[in-house]
């Protein structure tokens, strides 16, 4: 099983590959990066120089232009395409069709991932990608159970990558329109999702109160921790009852499944996390890689040590269990 | 050739029972000034059974009214039985298929078809790759400004355009069914609970403001959408149709409203008085159309209408 492994600066870059990564994936610092935010990301220079120094110890970069492209704007993606074919990205991860339909026509050698965002999420539609644009390798949404990604993959002619470890996308990736609905900035065109230029934090009489655009999001009593407001991790009011309407603040761990997900037909786990630091990108790319290597009656143990790292320490199986639907 | 902007009445997103369901296309067959109508489960395979006995009357009778009848595919397909089921209806025939998954679009290669609101196409090259395998209308995602909206059009003029111009937003599709969860259950085991909000399911802050609503595994927006440009305003972003998206309402009068637009028979500002007239329940929106955030209300002026990302 690869290991596909973050990084959102060249310095965390470079512990993903001393810590053991199989692939880094990282992208450029602008709009066709869906991990778009302030601080974050590659210039070209830092890419070549970054993907030299993975190529040296036998680690691929993947680079991720899984925006979709703004119409008129579209020269911005294609440059990205040709600059990180150039530079020599061992694959490029993909959302849009126009932008897959020039990969293809200008680059076709080059390796072809489909993203996450692009929501392929059965045979059909990964026939349709593999069949137009030669796609190797298909990144599965997050709605799949285990079972699921077994059938699917019997039926498909490139590799399955899957989401194991990190945040929790509750909806259909790439499919999701509430941040912008709520603060006019999208993940699908500008590669933010509840953006930090429109969170505010405002202490109210009932405690402190975390904003969305104009929207408040999470209130948070004396002694509770403040977490960030991502739209879908709020807590809401349905019909008078207050709650986490879509997802608790839980983020994604199964990889106590690594045996059900190799044996479902999956090649490669991958790790979300290109906003976190290069401290916890060290700390979680090796465990995981260690797991990876272990017998299973080890990797618990190897494991356990990671649930510190988790979003309020809490974490969940997200769809790859039925129960959770 | 005709050039006057089409209404076209997109599929029913909620859980209607059968015979709401029958009654409400009868109506629209009989009244509403409509020239397509798309039928058909978009949001959750597990209501198909549910409408189904109305299907073929409701079918027979739209098109016996010369209304042209699409048929729209789900949103999110991951069962065999529901790959199975779009499979079937595709294989079918006879009618023209709307796609809102990259597998329908895969079945529909090489044959006309339309492209749904929740396909991704969010520029010139990626319609241009949908006509070439065969699609002939995109209603376009609902979260483009006008600015992409015409950028799209000229780059693509072979292709008909339509644009989400009434209804609650379609906003997101989960695995998880967060109305059943509003309900203490599952999707597994859901009862068809969202069957107990033909018009959605209110989500609001904690702020008491409203925000979103659930539609079983679907979210949508607590506003309704209000695009109201002038036939001059449709023309010049290169737009043939508008979508109005079935809501408890009287469509009807909705459509008739839409009419007297594009006829320049009322004003975008007599419009908007008559919509909230017409759907009392729940505020207009038109932010995404303008660039903003979706939920806003941007007031009419000349700038604004044709207003881009700020």
């Amino acid at each position: 099983m690869e290991l596909i492994c973050p990084a959102g600066t060249p310095a965390a870059f470079k512990e993903a590959v001393d810590e053991g990564a199989d692939a880094v994936y990282c992208g450029f610092r602008d709009e066709t990066n869906a991990r778009n935010f302030p601080g974050l990301n590659f210039t070209r220079e830092e890419l070549a120089a970054s993907i030299e120094y993975a190529r040296a110890k036998g680690v691929r970069t993947f680079v991720a232009l899984n925006t979709f492209m703004t119409a008129g704007c579209e020269r911005l993606w294609y440059s990205a395409a040709d600059d990180a074919v150039a530079i020599g990205a061992d694959a490029l991860i993909l959302a849009d069709f126009g932008l897959m339909a020039y990969v293809a026509e200008r680059h076709p050698q080059q390796r072809l991932h489909v993203s996450v965002q692009a929501s392929a999420s059965n045979p059909d539609a990964i026939a349709f990608l593999v069949d137009m644009f030669s796609a190797a390798r298909v990144v599965l949404p997050r709605t799949l159970t285990i079972p699921d990604i077994a059938r699917l993959a019997r039926k498909i002619k490139c590799e399955l990558e899957v989401f194991v470890f990190g945040g929790l996308c509750v909806m259909a990736e790439g499919r999701c329109s509430l941040s912008s609905y709520a603060t006019g900035r999208s993940p699908n065109m500008q590669g933010v999702c509840s953006p930090a230029s429109h969170v505010r934090y405002r202490q109210g009489p009932d405690g402190l109160v975390s904003e969305l655009g104009n929207f408040t999001i999470n209130r948070f009593g004396p002694n509770e921790a403040a977490g960030y407001p991502t739209l879908c991790k709020g807590r809401f009011d349905i019909a008078d009852s207050q709650g986490y309407a879509f997802e608790d603040p839980t983020s994604l761990d199964v990889m106590d499944e690594i045996d059900s997900l190799r044996a479902a037909g999956v090649c490669a786990l991958k790790i979300e996390g290109r906003q976190r630091g290069k401290a916890y990108v060290g700390e979680v790319v090796s465990t995981l890689r260690a797991a990876v290597d272990a017998a299973p009656a080890e990797r618990s143990r190897l494991l356990a040590r990671l649930r510190t790292l988790s979003e309020g320490q809490k974490t969940t199986h997200g769809a790859y269990e039925k129960r959770w639907r | 050739m005709d050039h006057s902007t089409t209404l076209v009445l997109g599929p029913v997103y909620y859980l209607w029972d059968a015979d709401r369901w029958r009654d409400f296309y009868f109506r629209i067959a009989d009244e509403a000034p409509v020239d397509t109508v798309i039928i058909g489960e978009t949001v959750c395979s597990k209501r198909l059974h549910i409408t189904e006995p109305a299907f073929a009357d409701v079918v027979d009778r739209l098109e016996a009214a010369g209304k042209s009848v699409r048929l729209s595919t789900l949103a999110l397909i991951t069962l065999d039985r529901e790959s199975q089921y779009q499979r079937d209806l595709i294989r079918d025939g006879g009618h023209v298929i709307e796609a809102n998954d990259l597998s329908a679009l895969n079945l529909l290669k090489g044959r006309n078809h339309a492209v749904g609101p929740l396909v991704n196409v969010y520029n010139g090259p990626a319609a241009r790759f949908l006509a070439k395998s065969g699609a002939s209308t995109i209603c376009l995602p609902p979260e483009l400004p006008a600015v992409s909206v015409k950028a799209i059009t000229t780059d693509c003029p072979e292709l008909a355009f339509e644009l989400f111009a009434f209804g609650r937003l379609p906003l997101a599709v989960s695995a998880r069914c967060a109305h059943a969860r509003a309900k203490g259950r599952i999707k597994d085991n859901c009862q068809f609970v969202c069957g107990e909000e033909p018009d959605g399911l209110t989500v609001k802050t904690m702020s008491n403001q409203p925000f979103l609503a659930l539609n079983g595994v679907q979210t949508v927006s607590y506003t309704c959408q209000a695009l109201l440009q002038t036939d001059a305003d449709i023309k010049a972003l290169g737009v043939s149709a508008l979508r109005l998206s079935p809501q408890v309402c009287d469509m009807v009068e909705v459509a008739g409203i839409f009419l007297d637009l594009t006829k320049d028979k009322i004003d975008p500002d007599e419009a908007a008085l008559r919509l909230r007239t017409a759907y009392p329940a729940v505020p207009l929106s038109n932010g995404f159309h303008h660039g903003h955030a979706g939920a806003e209300w941007v007031a009419r002026s000349r700038n604004a209408t044709m207003g881009g990302p700020q």
